[in-house]
């Protein structure tokens, strides 16, 4: 049974190549936009901190702002 | 009614959704994996070859499908001169080019034992390849030109322009003799595709589907805290 799944009646490279090609390129897509987003939220903390408690609050009262920075202590 | 969806009031719900996207993704995907390369049955002409149709045509069409959504939506940004149209389409291009890769290397490899060649530069296959340069120069686009306003007015004529190509990748296969089959899916008629090739179709364009709105949201996410952060600096 395994060994039919793997041959695909000869025709196993050319199915397992394009189910793998589509794997890799979604792992590869899923990483790369994580990274941007962890970079992006990383980036969004350390301005937040760097900011005077004025200014901070005044970031605060945006509900975005909020929920980016509760996001960030998650991850 | 645009109030609704503006990128404040939308985050709590995009920042949330992705990891039950990611879960639904994944078991939609496996499910779709089991039917298309183990359950469903093999093509009595190209036998198990037949098997990359459910990757080759769930990417063309989701490609296709993105890249309308693209066109539509830098509409939308010029007449409702609403900006978040063009964040939403910004962050939808990124899986929709993927797609757009996926479809052209699977026909390819499909391509190999069903007509001997590997690439032809038949309608169908050639229209493909001009709407991944569309979508190549869309996200060029977005990194060359800094200014946003620029970078909004160039990406929405690319996309406007491109999605020309659309109907033409559509009815390529009726307008030209193509190597490629005439569509075997039909809303509007018969199918002549059978309901056990169908299913793991469906279910395998589900998972992709799911795959392209975890990314759009990711992508979406990091857009919006890209402008937080610009924000911030003005404060």
């Amino acid at each position: 049974m395994i060994k039919e799944i793997i041959s695909m009646n000869g025709y196993g490279a050319y199915v397992w190549s394009a189910f793998s090609f589509t794997l890799i390129s979604f792992i590869s897509l899923y990483f790369v936009t994580k990274l941007q987003l962890s970079k992006e939220q990383k980036r969004f903390a350390s301005k937040f901190g760097s900011l005077n408690l004025e200014k901070a609050k005044t970031a605060r009262t945006q509900n975005i702002n909020r929920e980016i920075l509760s996001n960030i202590s998650k991850v | 009614m645009y109030k609704y969806f503006e990128p404040n009031k939308i985050f709590a719900i995009t920042s949330r959704a992705p990891k039950y996207v990611l879960l639904l993704f994944i078991v939609v995907l496996t499910i779709g994996l089991t039917e298309a390369l183990i359950l469903s049955p093999e093509d009595y002409k190209q036998s198990d070859a037949v098997r990359i149709m459910y990757v080759h045509v769930p990417a063309a069409w989701i490609s296709l499908g993105i890249f309308s959504s693209l066109a539509l939506l830098s509409i939308g940004s010029f007449v409702l001169k609403n900006k978040n149209f063009a964040l939403i389409s910004k962050s939808l291009a990124p899986s929709g080019f993927i797609f757009n890769i996926i479809a052209l290397v699977t026909g390819s490899i499909w391509g190999k034992p069903t007509w001997g060649t590997w690439w032809a530069w038949d309608a169908r296959i050639t229209s493909m390849l001009i709407l991944a340069l569309f979508y190549g120069m869309y996200l060029l686009a977005w990194r060359i030109y800094e200014e946003k306003e620029q970078a909004i007015k160039v990406t929405s004529m690319i996309a406007i322009l491109g999605v020309i190509n659309v109907p033409i990748i559509k009815y390529s296969v009726d307008w030209w003799n193509t190597l490629h089959q005439p569509p075997s899916i039909n809303i509007l008629s018969n199918n002549s595709i059978h309901v056990s090739m169908l299913i793991p179709l469906c279910i395998m364009t589900a998972a992709f589907t799911l795959f392209s709105l975890l990314i759009f949201l990711m992508k979406y996410n990091t857009e919006l805290i890209k402008v937080k952060n610009k924000g911030l600096d003005r404060l």
